[in-house]
């Protein structure tokens, strides 16, 4: 009996797996149709936060020379632009469920490479742009709801995603010198 | 004292072991319910990074893996040391991925179609021009809800 259960425990040891996949979620843009004439929204040009990883895997903020590890600090800010400046993201009062009448920030973080960027440091970066949105969203979590973001529930989930959307885009790919 | 030598002389009383099928297959049952089926081998050197803002994959059904990485030393005579794209068992290119795709999206129900996900378990050395070709054979192909795997840690080393 043991001598058989054994064998299928080692069975299951060997063939299957434990880890459980874990990663960040992200939408790509559909790709844009010919035939219809595509409306060019610009954005304001005060909305985007421009952050770009070139070949030599160095970070550029809005064409600055930045470190790292101050790239959450400055997307927190630029999201929350809590002085209202005028170079920092417009705000819109737009009605959300459970928060009413609110200024819901346009602000869009463009992120973009260079092909001989590594996977790895794209990846932190945009880990650390991840990171700042929701820590935004867990402090207004807590501070409305007296809750962290993440245990709430889907509705209210939803609206606090609602008030601080920032998609992060993934620019297009531009060929250089090809 | 004298009980105490008596016992030294005799030999051990052999161990019951009527219980251990039980705890053995105990221990079968926890790894049949906490483990899942290894699907594919991979054929790269796949070093995923690490984050700290990943999501668990919920449904492991809905998605399907493209890998990118360096072959592993056995495939190395055969197809170099550049990063290559592996999809099921076998090394495709650029342009095999909208068949793919399809391919993975037939096997889907009508109702989970548009929930595919792809995840793409890609090498932190490989530079972005491979993957930024992927991503834009991923839109063409309309496969857009993509997640980039990694190692979730509570703390990442920064560039």
């Amino acid at each position: 009996m043991a001598d058989i259960a054994f064998l299928l425990l080692i069975f299951f040891l060997a063939a299957t797996t434990m880890d459980s996949d874990t990663g960040l979620m992200r939408q790509l843009p559909a790709i844009p149709d010919p035939n219809v004439p595509q409306d060019i929204n610009k954005i304001n040009d005060r909305n985007i936060l421009e952050v770009k990883v070139n070949k030599d895997n160095l970070l550029l903020v809005e064409g600055q020379l930045t470190e790292f590890s101050q790239l959450r600090e400055i997307a927190h800010d630029f999201i929350l632009n809590a002085n209202d400046e005028p170079n920092m993201p417009e705000k819109e009062i737009i009605n959300i469920a459970y928060f009413g009448d609110v200024p819901v920030t346009k602000a869009v973080i463009s992120l973009q490479n260079d092909i001989g960027t590594k996977y790895g440091v794209y990846i932190a970066v945009q880990n650390e742009l991840i990171a700042a949105r929701t820590e935004l969203r867990d402090e207004l979590s807590r501070r409305e709801f007296g809750v962290p973001y993440e245990r709430l529930d889907e509705d209210r989930k939803g609206a606090v995603d609602d008030y601080i959307k920032v998609p992060i885009s993934e620019a297009e790919p531009k060929r250089i010198g090809e | 004292m004298a009980k105490f030598i008596k016992t030294r002389g005799k030999s051990v009383k052999a161990l019951n072991t009527s219980s251990l099928p039980d705890i053995v297959f105990m221990i079968l049952f926890f790894f049949m319910a906490v483990t899942t089926m290894r699907e594919t081998d991979v054929m790269v050197t796949v070093r995923i990074p690490d984050a700290t803002e990943g999501k668990v994959l919920e449904k492991k059904s809905l998605a399907s893996f493209i890998y990118i990485g360096e072959p592993l030393e056995a495939f190395q005579a055969l197809y170099g040391t550049e990063p290559k794209i592996q999809m099921n068992d076998t090394f495709k290119e650029i342009a095999d991925i909208q068949d793919f795709i399809a391919q993975e999206r037939e096997q889907l129900n009508e109702a989970d179609k548009t929930k595919m996900l792809v995840v793409l378990k890609i090498d932190r050395d490989t530079k972005m021009g491979v993957v930024t070709e992927v991503k834009q054979a991923l839109r063409r192909a309309s496969a857009l809800k993509i997640m980039y795997a990694n190692t979730n840690v509570d703390r990442i080393v920064l560039p």
